[in-house]
């Protein structure tokens, strides 16, 4: 059977939740290879975490030579890897670094590219949600190996264990590709809260919350959620950009998106549109938000939110 | 210093988006102007041009597209570009991300020697993000993508960039691919003598041929990924909205949470 690469997504060796569906969605198309690109003391452990979901290999590649680069190393790396192997596919979780490896991919192994893909079929359709979700667009690689990014939230991840044999492979970098220089790398601090763009709840606030996120962030921890933010809100330096959900920051797409005190431009339901259930609260009742909304609540945040939280939490028990 | 600042024409964001009968993005009867994204592109492009005083920098606005797509170099221009170049070719039409990269890796080298190659972080219309690490891959050359900053200094960039995990300091020698973020800097309005000026700068059209190109590397035909079908959402309904005149919202939202098990 042919292989799968996946990408594996980790912080210091901890695999995140995308790397997990997509080793799923690996399953369909063929037997799954998980890469992992980092430190060789972690293998052992990723080697364990992989394996429980579907794993049939992992190829480690020491990120030594690679790490303080941008993303050129990681290209030749996957195309080293890819070459000489019988590759159904390579599929990526999708962040911006993730994809501008896979461009680079395409163009090494002249194959074709379909970015954040919300569902792989066992054929290799993709489907993808465009134009602020407005469209559902079916598409499929037709030259080359399929290399395919997908976004998180795709696939529910089965455990299912594979055979998680360790096989290690030379590559060697060029040093043409280690031309972008990292010269500082400094680690997000930890929120405590689920992971924005893995979330299957997430409680944004906006220009609504006039500064203040700590309903918010109430909010967010009764229901187990991640924070996110509008670009107004973050545009007045309210919350840092990271925690920014539209166009031009993360894209969201959990169970529920619960919006507060956001207007809903397009720039904004271009991140979150896909989200399974929407409600807002606004005090605003034209905002477009609600035109979105499965239920909403025109009223002022300051008395919906406390009562909301202490509702939520009553009710968890 | 040779500047390129590639930029797009897209259908605008606020119209009827929509695909024709082959899948392709309708660019001819919906309203198109100038990548929002791109924009910073120009900013950034101009910043680093004026940084270099005495220095005789040339930003170039370069652009792949059916006949409209010459407004978005045209903005470029108005924005206080030098010259334009817009590759119009009837066999592009249905490129995908790889052939387009192609294409503008042609046009790149065609006005070389280029030092310095700067896009957007998005198309709004595909919104693939990866035009800049292929044109780097297939010119060779360094990237820095996603900057949120960029600061020049003589033959070197460093940008500062956020990934869902970090926050980094990235650095490379001239020449290099540069693309930047909305928060990279505010990009400039067009000023009356911008519009007026931008009508004497040199617009040239080129063909595929121009360029080196052969019609059967791009357009739909060439494409390395096809797409099977492109069907239009039904839009979201709104539900159920309620006031919070009385403190009665907040029980009822919880009461819609709990129906649908997020409590």
């Amino acid at each position: 059977m042919s292989e799968v690469l996946v990408l594996i997504d980790h912080v210091a060796g901890s695999v995140r939740k995308p790397t997990f569906e997509l080793l799923t969605i690996a399953k369909r198309l063929g037997s799954p290879s998980a890469v992992f690109i980092g430190s060789p003391e972690h293998v052992e452990g990723v080697v364990e975490q992989v394996r429980e979901y579907g794993a049939d290999k992992l190829y480690p590649i020491d990120d030594a030579g690679l790490r303080d680069y941008l993303v050129a190393p990681k290209a030749e790396a996957l195309q080293q890897l890819a070459a000489g192997r019988d590759v159904a596919a390579i599929l990526l979780p999708s962040s911006a670094e993730n994809k501008e490896i896979a461009g680079r991919l395409a163009v090494k192994l002249q194959s074709g590219l379909i970015t954040d893909a919300v569902d792989v079929a066992a054929d290799g359709t993709t489907t993808q949600s465009v134009f602020a979700g407005g469209y559902s667009v079916t598409a499929r690689v037709t030259k080359g190996t399929p290399i395919i990014t997908v976004k998180p939230n795709s696939a529910a991840p089965e455990a299912s264990p594979g055979s998680g044999i360790i096989e290690h492979v030379d590559v060697t970098i060029s040093e043409g590709a280690k031309t972008a220089v990292v010269e500082k790398r400094e680690p997000r601090q930890s929120t405590g809260r689920p992971e924005l763009t893995e979330a299957a709840i997430v409680v944004s606030g906006g220009r609504g919350t006039n500064g203040d996120f700590a309903e918010v962030e109430r909010l967010a921890d009764a229901l187990g959620a991640a924070v996110g933010a509008s670009r107004a809100a973050v545009d007045s330096g309210w919350i840092p950009y990271a925690f920014q959900v539209g166009q031009t920051g993360k894209t969201v797409s959990p169970r529920l998106y619960v919006a507060n005190g956001i207007s809903g431009a397009i720039q904004h339901r271009a991140g979150m549109q896909t989200s399974k259930t929407i409600v807002a609260v606004n005090k605003d009742a034209e905002a477009p938000i609600f035109a979105i909304a499965d239920f909403g609540v025109v009223g002022d945040l300051d008395t919906v939110l406390p009562a909301l939280t202490a509702e939520v939490a009553r009710r968890k028990g | 210093m040779n500047i390129v600042v590639c930029v797009k024409h897209v259908p605008d964001a606020g119209a009827d988006r929509r695909f024709e009968a082959d899948h392709t993005v309708d660019r001819v009867d919906v309203d198109g102007l100038l990548s929002e994204l791109d924009e910073y592109a120009v900013e950034q492009a101009l910043r680093i041009k004026e940084s270099r005083d005495g220095d005789d920098a040339v930003v170039i606005a370069l652009t792949v597209g059916p006949e409209q797509a010459v407004d978005a170099v045209r903005k470029a221009l108005q924005m206080g570009a030098d010259k334009a170049v817009h590759v119009l070719d009837d066999a592009v039409a249905g490129s995908d991300a790889i052939a387009t990269s192609l294409v503008l890796a042609k046009a790149v080298e065609k006005l070389g020697p280029v030092d310095l190659v700067v896009g957007g972080l998005a198309s709004t219309d595909a919104g693939m993000s990866v035009l800049p690490s292929m044109l780097a891959e297939r010119l060779g050359l360094p990237q820095l993508t996603g900057a949120s900053s960029v600061e020049a200094s003589g033959g070197a960039l460093r940008i500062e960039r956020d990934t869902d995990t970090a926050t980094e300091v990235v650095s490379a020698t001239l020449p290099l691919v540069l693309s930047v973020t909305d928060r990279s800097g505010e990009a400039r309005y067009p000023s009356f003598k911008g519009i007026m000026a931008a009508k004497k700068k040199p617009l040239d059209t080129w063909s595929l041929a121009d360029i080196g190109v052969e019609a059967d590397q791009v357009g739909l035909s060439a494409a390395w990924s096809t797409v099977t079908e492109t069907v239009a959402r039904p839009p979201r309904t709104a539900g159920e909205i309620v006031t919070d005149e009385d403190g009665s919202g907040a029980a009822a939202l919880a009461e819609f949470l709990t129906a649908e098990k997020f409590i």
